[in-house]
């Protein structure tokens, strides 16, 4: 039985499972992540990222289901993504109010709307999508556990294209960020914002651009959720990953790879639990338990570091400060 | 120069412009009006549009909200609604006195109501009913509070931003309020993962002629408690000027660490409650599953009373209103019960734009707090 066991939790089949729950739970946590991560150095504090992941997993889901290809979903759900930080932009950007209040109320307004309208669309049909097409890495796919060829949910080497796609985005702005001149006023935004006015550089198209980015990013997190994930839309689709993305930006210290490698971590002890279930190894607790244990461990890490290494916490200076030209 | 000239020079205002700059102001009414209601006003004229784009009478939908939560007796279940959220609301008006978020509720709330609702049926029998619901409410309060400890404590020693870590909170308090739940306090007589149930006679009793529980009375005795404290009090002035200007209350002398942790404490402490009125008030018992996520509902209404916990109470009631008497609405329209966010959200909205135009038309005095994160100056001052 104990061989039995050990051969079970440790055959190609369930490590493999591991392996792409992990990526699966964190590419929505990831795309989130990197665009709050942008958002904050630009000194933008984005509380709204819940309610922007739920409307582009909404948007992105419609035009899928609609458009029949997932690339749609993903546009819409960027586009929609965007559409809602714009209300950040003029809000908190333009007119300098409160980031913590409207963020809130963005991602109230938009769990409020997201499940109205879902409702009054779909209320009978609660159609769901098919399964998204996978890109085998060339080579790579036929490596066990970490190839995952022919695997359902594959592995590192099997994921959908915009998984791929989202790892190249984090390099290009962890790159940008740090060697490009854009990525300089992106800092500055968040850092030294009157110097920035002083450079001749627009402190409120730079932040307006990055909470731009910030939308759109939350938004393919949402379309992500309900395309590839769930398959289908549930106005509990999100269920505060936003928030988790946040706490990741935040943790991240404004580096764009920590950020990738807190999201997949955290889709590691995602996936540890639904590994532990198919194991059947709960370690004498009831398999739902064992979840949650799981599930809140990174956190408790996370504040015992915090505890630990309190002092080396960073935040862009001028984080959720309102610039007005001349204040001091 | 003549002596009329001069003389008509001296009473000569020293900056001309100034008549020109004068704030307008609109007395009391005026602002009360602008600030207070108008933004409630928008959002529901926003979610009439809103309801009406998808095709639903948004008048009809207003007079189920009405019917349903004020008519018959639906009036009742509204107040009994009243008590957890104008605790959380009292709650959080002590942290955002001291200018300090905290947003994890929802994790002091599960986490308190699943302590309460494990141990009071396992205490029940053993302990005279009154001493074990005073216990009962003791026992919430200080698990709420505790729960604020680390956030308070990482706050207070290394300035470490209160909203990642409040936030983090919540997410371990949910899980292992679920764990508790499912685990340790998991009623042997079923497979539903929840708690023993309180005996009947064991929950709050009745405000005699209705059916409304005493969670009530707790809640407006704590309002009235909290009141008190903020604006007759030197803690509460102490508190206040905390969340001003934290240099100014070092430079003031007080002990800002101990202060963040205090009011940490307290608002903890008052969510605890709101977590026993709710189980020992309304159900009982507590389902792992179970989480009513009122944390943020109570956000703009504490804006909107401007963090005093006596003017809060009218808008609480007004939520709890618009949340019981949503769900009959949308149960008639055949909606999802979750209009109600929409509402909440676009109050806090248009609250925050009212507040602007306040700002613009310097009415002064804004009730909104200017920011969470203390702005780092140089010591030459220059930005």
């Amino acid at each position: 039985m104990t061989a039995f066991l050990a051969a079970s939790i440790f055959s190609e089949p369930a490590l493999t499972a591991l392996v792409a729950g992990a990526i699966l739970a964190g590419a929505p946590l990831m795309f989130a992540s990197l665009g709050e991560l942008v958002s904050q150095r630009a000194g933008v504090l984005n509380i709204g990222l819940e309610g922007m992941m739920l409307i582009g997993a909404y948007a992105g889901f419609v035009a899928a289901y609609h458009g029949g290809n997932q690339w749609f979903g993903f546009g819409a759900g960027a586009l929609a993504g965007a559409g809602v930080s714009l209300i950040m932009v003029f809000f908190c950007v333009r007119l300098g109010l409160d980031q913590i209040v409207v963020g809130i109320a963005i991602t109230l307004t938009c769990e409020g709307a997201a499940a109205l309208i879902f409702d009054a669309e779909f209320a009978e049909s609660r159609p769901t999508l098919g399964a998204t097409d996978r890109l085998a890495v060339p080579g790579l796919s036929e490596i066990p556990v970490v190839g995952g060829k022919g695997q359902s949910n594959g592995s590192i080497f099997t994921q959908p294209l915009v998984v791929y796609l989202g790892l190249g985005l984090a390099v290009l702005v962890a790159w940008m960020l740090r060697r490009t001149h854009m990525g300089l006023n992106v800092r500055a935004a968040g850092d030294a914002p009157a110097a920035l006015d002083a450079a001749g550089v627009s402190v409120f198209a730079t932040r307006s651009w990055a909470v731009l980015f910030a939308g759109a990013m939350a938004g393919i997190g949402g379309a992500f959720l309900s395309i590839v994930s769930a398959g289908l839309f549930q106005d509990t689709l999100v269920g505060g990953r936003g928030f988790i993305a946040i706490v990741l930006a935040m943790l991240a210290r404004g580096r764009p790879l920590w950020a990738v490698l807190g999201s997949m971590l955290f889709g590691i002890s995602l996936s540890i639990a639904d590994w532990a279930q198919v194991a059947n190894l709960h370690f004498g607790l009831p398999s739902s338990t064992f979840t949650d244990v799981v599930f809140m461990l990174p956190f408790v890490l996370v504040l015992v570091v915090l505890f630990v290494f309190g002092r080396r916490a960073y935040l862009p200076a001028a984080l959720a400060l309102p610039y007005e030209r001349g204040s001091r | 120069m003549t002596e009329t000239t001069a003389a008509a020079e001296l009473r000569e205002p020293p900056h001309p412009g100034e008549a020109a700059r004068r704030p307008l102001r609109l007395g009391r009414v005026g602002d009360f009006l602008l600030r207070s209601i108008l933004p409630l006003v928008l959002a529901v004229v926003t979610g009439a549009i809103v309801l009406a784009a998808i095709g639903v009478d948004p008048i009809d939908y207003y007079k189920d909200i009405y019917s349903g939560g004020i008519e018959l007796s639906a009036w009742q279940d509204s107040v009994m609604r009243m008590a957890p959220l104008l605790l959380m609301a009292v709650g959080l008006i002590v942290v955002f006195r001291a200018g300090i978020w905290n947003l994890g509720m929802d994790g002091q709330f599960l986490l308190a109501g699943a302590v309460v609702a494990g141990l009071g049926p396992w205490i029940e029998p053993h302990v005279p009913n009154a001493l074990n619901l005073v216990l009962m409410f003791l026992v919430a309060g200080a698990v709420g509070a505790a729960w604020t400890i680390p956030p308070a404590l990482l706050k207070a020693r290394y300035g470490l931003n209160e909203i990642i870590t409040t936030l983090m909170m919540t997410f371990i308090g949910i899980d292992l309020a679920q764990i508790l739940v499912k685990g340790p306090f998991q009623d042997p007589t079923t497979a539903t993962p929840q708690t023993r149930s309180f005996d009947f006679t064991a929950l709050l009793p009745s405000i005699p002629g209705t059916r409304i529980h005493g969670g009530i009375l707790v809640a407006l005795a704590s309002a009235v408690v909290v009141w008190f404290l903020m604006s007759r009090t030197s803690f509460g002035l102490r508190l206040q000027v905390l969340g001003a200007s934290a240099r100014s209350a070092r430079h003031m002398g007080l002990d800002v660490p101990r202060l963040i942790v205090v009011s940490f404490l307290v608002s903890g402490m008052f969510v605890g409650f709101a977590a026993a009125a709710e189980i020992l008030g309304i159900w009982g018992y507590q389902r792992a599953d179970w989480n009513p996520a009122f944390g943020l509902w109570v956000v703009p209404l504490v804006f909107l009373a401007r963090l005093n916990a006596l003017v809060v109470i009218p808008y609480v009631f007004l939520l709890s209103v618009v949340s019981i008497g949503g769900d009959y609405a949308a149960q008639n329209a055949g909606l999802t019960p979750r209009f109600t966010l929409l509402l909440v959200g676009l109050t806090l909205l248009f609250m925050a734009l009212t507040e602007w135009v306040a700002g613009r038309a310097e009415l002064g005095g804004s009730y909104l707090p200017r920011t969470s994160f203390r702005r780092r100056r140089r010591s030459e001052g220059s930005s």
